[in-house]
């Protein structure tokens, strides 16, 4: 077992891991941040993403001990109290979810891309989002969405961040 | 999926990495740098290591900086950074194009240019790129630093010159600035490994094509150069009937992969199209 260190939506969680353990099921079975799915396990669809640093990666695809040490941004840390992230509230009132299963790698990825290109035009954000799969296919929305987000998330909005 | 069990160290330098790689006897170790192509071979227990050499804690293997007339990128520089650069982007054009295709933008941020360059998938983005502008990859051993040219560093399937016991650190490259670039990726989905890709970088001199490198990605076991190509479009009126004359023969000698997306002879077409659209776009012409 290793021991890791873990700042996960603003609290520090110390933990021993097994080297072979994914952040995803860290955070999942750990720490009980279940907001953050597991949807394809093979780095492909991106429902796992989460802000490592301040950067979106596929926390399926990262290893719990490579995260020791350093500051992990969930969905479940994006709302300020009872106010939701200009995101979530964007993808709320787009209705950019159908099953709802690909939103929380959704929401973070555009998070991500709005720090980087706070106004991306139609094809940016198509091409920002790729890492991301709606096998409801509701992309129209979602696009829709980050559109309207656009300019309200400025760099490092992110409450815990 | 979960990898099966291993142990994990993060050595704190280059020196301490080399000291836990040379003294395996028969441990089989793997060395981890951005993990976005090993961590899904563990997961799918297509390899097994007993101990993993995590080299993110070694100071001094990130970063894009100049040493004299070379581009000097650490081998744990993320596609991210490659992709965002002042310097890659006035001198390497060609590298910044491919490092935008890589994959998506979850794993640009975390997958190292090092590490994709000694993972040598053949269907990997940055290995033509490197091969067509010349670098230079240096490798650290016990016997301390060698510097190996494009050209003999990609020795096979998922093979290069980089030694069980060895780690690449930096990769150098010539200046190509003013350079246009183009590198054409194929795929049939976004997030696809390339079918086939063709990486272009040409200087102009007036409306003519002066010199150009073209290296082909997936058409063999390695990324391969198409040195009768460039010499072919050396000198090359910059249309699209003389770009095409030129890189007519691009395919020819290539083995190329059969399989789902394309038999090889769908390739080596597919590879005189892609070569013809790089050539033109990086000469400015679409």
């Amino acid at each position: 077992m290793t021991q890791v260190s873990i700042t996960v939506d603003g609290t520090k969680y110390t933990d021993d891991v097994e080297p072979r353990t994914l952040l995803v099921q860290h955070l999942r079975q750990a720490i009980g941040k279940t907001g953050t799915l597991v949807g394809c396990d093979t780095t492909n669809c991106g429902a796992c993403t989460v802000h490592l640093d301040g950067v979106s990666v596929k926390s399926c695809t990262v290893l719990a001990v490579q995260a020791d040490g350093h500051e992990v941004l969930t969905v479940e840390g994006l709302a300020d109290g009872g106010e939701l992230h200009p995101v979530q509230r964007a993808f709320h009132e787009s209705h950019a979810l159908q099953c709802g299963y690909c939103t929380p790698g959704m929401i973070m990825q555009s998070i991500a891309l709005l720090q980087e290109n706070p106004n991306p035009t139609e094809d940016e954000i198509r091409n920002g989002l790729e890492g991301n799969l709606c096998r409801c296919t509701g992309y129209q929305n979602i696009v829709k969405a980050v559109q309207q987000a656009a300019g309200s998330v400025a760099a490092g909005t992110g409450a815990a961040e | 999926m979960i990898p099966a069990a291993f142990d994990y160290q993060a050595p704190a330098s280059v020196e301490e990495a080399l000291q836990l790689l040379s003294g395996g006897g028969d441990t089989e170790i793997k060395v981890l740098a951005g993990g976005q192509s090993l961590l899904p071979v563990l997961k799918m227990r297509l390899a097994a290591p007993d101990l993993v050499v995590d080299l993110a804690k070694i100071p001094g293997l990130t970063g894009i900086r100049e040493d004299g007339d070379r581009i000097v990128v650490g081998a744990m520089t993320t596609h991210h950074e490659v992709a965002n650069d002042p310097l890659v982007a006035e001198h390497l054009l060609l590298l910044q194009e491919a490092a935008k295709t890589v994959a998506d933008p979850q794993v640009r941020h975390r997958g190292t240019l090092g590490g994709a360059l000694v993972h040598a998938d053949p269907a990997g983005d940055l290995l033509a790129p490197v091969l067509a502008l010349d670098a230079e990859l240096v490798i650290s051993g016990a016997a301390g630093r060698r510097t190996v040219p494009a050209a003999e560093f990609f020795q096979g399937l998922f093979t290069t010159a980089v030694g069980e016991d060895e780690i690449l650190t930096e990769i150098r490259f010539p200046r190509h600035t003013g350079w246009g670039a183009r590198y054409e990726k194929f795929t049939r989905v976004v997030q696809q490994w390339s079918v086939v890709s063709v990486a272009a970088s040409v200087r102009m001199d007036g409306g003519a094509i002066a010199e150009a490198v073209v290296a082909l990605t997936n058409m063999g076991s390695t990324p391969i150069r198409a040195s009768s190509v460039e010499q072919a479009l050396a000198g090359c009126a910059a249309t699209a009937e003389a770009v095409g004359a030129a890189v007519a023969g691009v395919a020819e000698g290539t083995s190329p992969p059969a399989d789902l997306n394309g038999d090889a002879d769908y390739r080596r077409q597919l590879a005189v199209v892609l070569a013809r659209r790089a050539v033109l776009a990086a000469a400015g012409v679409s």
